[in-house]
């Protein structure tokens, strides 16, 4: 943490994020990891918008916005043009994506970009569904949560499918580092992202970033979330060196996973869910752990 | 509408510019840092989504320009030396 | 005059040729017929060591502009090239390019569109793109692709202009048909085009600047006038280039060619292989009597109304060939042709004729039947039908 009082902002205050934004949180770290010799792609997303509206940006390193499904392409085109152009050396070429602009929209091009083996780290910034939009359900939105597009009802329970394994599948394509990390947890996310540009080829980055918004909490409970989230087991700590899932290395273990319920509890799109939800949602990840510890 | 004259496809060669925009106004809610508590740990400088925390000589400080008043430096502070009040304005 | 290679290949290498002679330093790209062999032949040319480049070999059209847009904002010199469904595929990439002012360069093997599929020449590929922002222009034979592909290049770079180009060659016809060509050498190429040295923003540390802005009411809509003039302006550029390079290499482009239009009772407006066709057919008219004549178009946008005006305005009567269709108007060269004659006091009658979808041939018949209705409504002093299907094969029709 001493460095922080010294380290150079690279993602300036007057951006218009929600007050209490955890994708701040973790912009704002991630970048002091990187540092200037940096050039990050960005998808179309609460990030973008709130960061770049023009005469005003946000970004004190150069960043290309192109769409909404490209990060992964668009990094690619600037890694092999710097390459080519003989500016590679001491660059860190990243992407910046939303959950939506990832796990959904953004799948093809981040797969082909993990395939061809570029240069480039890719930082998924998760808030769980299309916030940017107005909370709209995405791949990425666990089950029983509500959003716009998966209200709970008298016919519904809000999500009705499972969160995507996307950091797991982004490992399977054999690419050299993988790795999760949230905002409560900034040493273990700045090791990850420092690991991550270290590496030569692509990585991938899912952190973890909790929306008041769209999480219905209350602004000052974005980083305690994102720790209960990890103390309750939800979200794994993990990272993934060299290859496939198997070999997948949980970087932090609660001693004691907190009840899920300590989670849940605290945000209003889980409001509806009954006792017996939460004790469905308790067993798979009690699965998930029992799986993972074997 | 202003007259700074705009750029060929729109590029943005003012990196950082974001701070003309003083999101100081957006608060209902104001940190006050008590800097005889305040251990420097810097956690509230971290966890800050606006970067509006910087150290000061023995504590830290909070640039009420862009301040929003999210309120997490308060709740994560180890020490609780950070309090919210009431924005008065 | 400069040493020039006699070759003869297919039109998809000579744009290849075209592109290799520019040196560009970053060639995202994704298969699809007709283009296909401009990937193949940038691939081998790299892996020979006969350009020094790199391929992305991208997951979809979509992401090949995506990266074309990376890596020309980083400042390489880029190109890909596609063809009807996957230019459909990165349409919004495609607006994006062009408001980013990329000077992107692409070669289009005029392909229909789906649906039903279909492989084979027409012009709708580009025409659904005609708004993008992007220069389009047009070859008739393989020597204009290339030449075309190099010029380009030129244009786009050029500081007053700053936006991508595409280049046309019809499928098939064209993309997979040998014919010879003259190819330049790499050091006049190098003289013609100078380096890319973008001036307006360049994705570097040392001077940070954001890309893609977002853009509010207050400012959008003098970013799209900007964009816009700086089309609009562009025959400026494109007419010195034609100069320049009919300098140097002894051929001579023109947004529009008149061909037999100075006493013309009817000028046919054509656009790609078809000319070639249309030319034969003008002489054959000719000969008979005919007072028959032949606008070629080069290039589409910017749409090159003052020309066109010089050349039919005088005429009794126009005839646009449109191997294309907007459906519930027209084709659309006729409207544009239309919009650049609706106010002159002097104009000629216009008649449309849609052909040539899909690959279906357009043969020396078709282009006389053409020019007799357009004479026949110029004799009876009005048109009764602006727009009628040429060839069709009404015996299918339920």
């Amino acid at each position: 943490m001493s460095r922080q009082g010294e380290e150079r902002e690279l993602f300036a205050p007057g951006h218009r994020m929600c007050a209490g934004c955890a994708e701040g949180i973790a912009v704002r770290n991630i970048l002091k990891e990187a540092g200037p010799h940096t050039i990050a792609a960005i998808a179309t997303g609460c990030l973008e918008v709130v960061s770049t509206a023009y005469p005003q940006t946000a970004w004190e390193i150069p960043v290309i916005h192109a769409a909404f499904e490209n990060a992964a392409s668009v990094a690619a085109g600037v890694e092999v043009a710097l390459r080519e152009l003989g500016r590679k050396e001491g660059v860190n070429v990243m992407a910046f994506a939303g959950d939506g602009g990832t796990f959904d929209i953004g799948f093809q091009a981040l797969s082909g970009m993990l395939e061809r083996g570029h240069d480039v780290t890719y930082v998924c910034l998760d808030n769980e569904a299309y916030m940017n939009t107005g909370i709209q359900r995405c791949s990425s939105t666990p089950w029983g949560a509500s959003t716009t597009t998966s209200p709970p009802g008298s016919c519904s329970k809000g999500e009705s499918q499972p969160k995507k394994p996307l950091a797991a599948i982004c490992a399977a394509h054999d690419i050299p580092y993988a790795a999760t990390a949230t905002v409560a947890y900034i040493k273990d996310l700045r090791r990850k992202v420092r690991k991550a540009l270290d590496t030569e080829g692509p990585a991938f980055l899912h952190v973890f970033t909790p929306c008041p918004t769209g999480w219905r909490h209350g602004s000052d409970d974005s980083v305690e979330l994102s720790r209960l989230a990890v103390e309750t087991g939800v979200f794994v700590l993990w990272e993934a060196v060299d290859g496939d899932i198997c070999n997948l290395k949980v970087t932090y273990k609660p001693k004691k996973r907190k009840p899920v319920a300590e989670y849940l509890k605290k945000q209003r799109r889980f409001g509806h869910l009954t006792d017996e939800d939460i004790q469905r949602i308790q067993q798979e990840v009690d699965e998930k752990w029992e799986k993972l510890e074997d | 509408m202003s007259s700074l004259k705009i750029t060929i496809g729109a590029v943005n060669t003012r990196p950082g510019s974001s701070r003309e925009y003083k999101t100081g106004g957006w608060r209902t809610m104001r940190p006050q840092v008590d800097v005889e508590k305040c251990i420097q740990c810097l956690q509230c400088l971290a966890y800050c989504p606006d970067g509006a925390i910087s150290k000061s000589e023995n504590a830290v400080q909070i640039d009420l320009d862009y301040c929003k008043g999210c309120g997490i430096c308060a709740k994560e502070c180890p020490v609780k030396a950070i309090v919210m009040l009431k924005e008065e304005k | 005059m400069a040493r020039q290679t006699a070759l003869t290949v297919k039109g998809n290498m000579a744009t290849a040729l075209g592109a290799k002679l520019c040196r560009p330093h970053v060639v995202p790209a994704y298969p699809i017929t007709p283009s296909t062999l401009f990937p193949e032949k940038m691939s081998e040319y790299i892996a020979d060591g006969e350009l020094k480049a790199s391929m992305i070999r991208v997951e979809s059209e979509h992401s090949a502009m995506s990266a074309c847009i990376g890596a020309s904002a980083t400042g390489a010199r880029v190109c890909t090239a596609s063809a009807s469904q996957g230019i459909a595929l990165m349409h919004e990439m495609l607006f994006i390019a062009a408001g980013m002012r990329l000077p992107i360069v692409m070669a289009v093997g005029n392909r229909a569109l789906s649906a039903p599929i279909n492989i084979w020449a027409d012009h709708q590929d580009t025409m659904a793109s005609r708004d993008c922002g992007w220069l389009q222009f047009f070859a008739e034979r393989n020597q204009e692709g290339l030449d075309l592909m190099i010029m380009a290049f030129r244009i786009a770079e050029d500081e007053r202009v700053l936006l991508p180009a595409m280049v046309g060659i019809d499928a098939f016809v064209l993309t997979h048909t040998m014919e010879g060509v003259q190819v330049p050498a790499q050091e006049d190429v190098d003289d013609f085009l100078p380096p890319y040295t973008p001036k307006h923003g360049v994705l570097d540390p040392a001077h940070p600047a954001t890309f893609g802005s977002f853009g509010t009411p207050e400012v959008y809509q003098e970013f799209k006038y900007m964009q816009t003039r700086a089309l609009e302006d562009s025959p400026a550029v494109i007419d010195q280039v034609f100069d320049d390079f009919e300098r140097r290499f002894g051929r001579r482009y023109s947004r529009i060619t008149p061909y037999r239009c100075e006493d013309a009772d009817v000028v046919l407006l054509t656009m790609g292989s078809m000319t070639g066709t249309a030319r034969a057919a003008v002489d054959e008219l000719r000969e008979q009597g005919e007072k028959a004549g032949l606008a070629k178009l080069t290039v589409f946008r910017p749409f090159p109304g003052d020309q066109l005006k010089e050349i039919a305005g005088h005429v009794p009567g126009l005839a646009v060939v449109d191997r294309n269709i907007s459906p519930g108007f027209g084709g659309a060269v006729f409207a544009e042709a239309a919009g650049t004659f609706v106010n002159e006091r002097q104009r000629p009658l216009i008649k449309n004729f849609i052909t040539g979808l899909g690959g279906r041939e357009i043969f020396k018949e078709n282009i006389k039947d053409m020019y007799h209705r357009t004479k026949q409504a110029v004799e009876a002093g009005r048109v009764d039908q602006p727009v009628e299907w040429v060839n069709l094969n009404r015996e299918v029709l339920p």
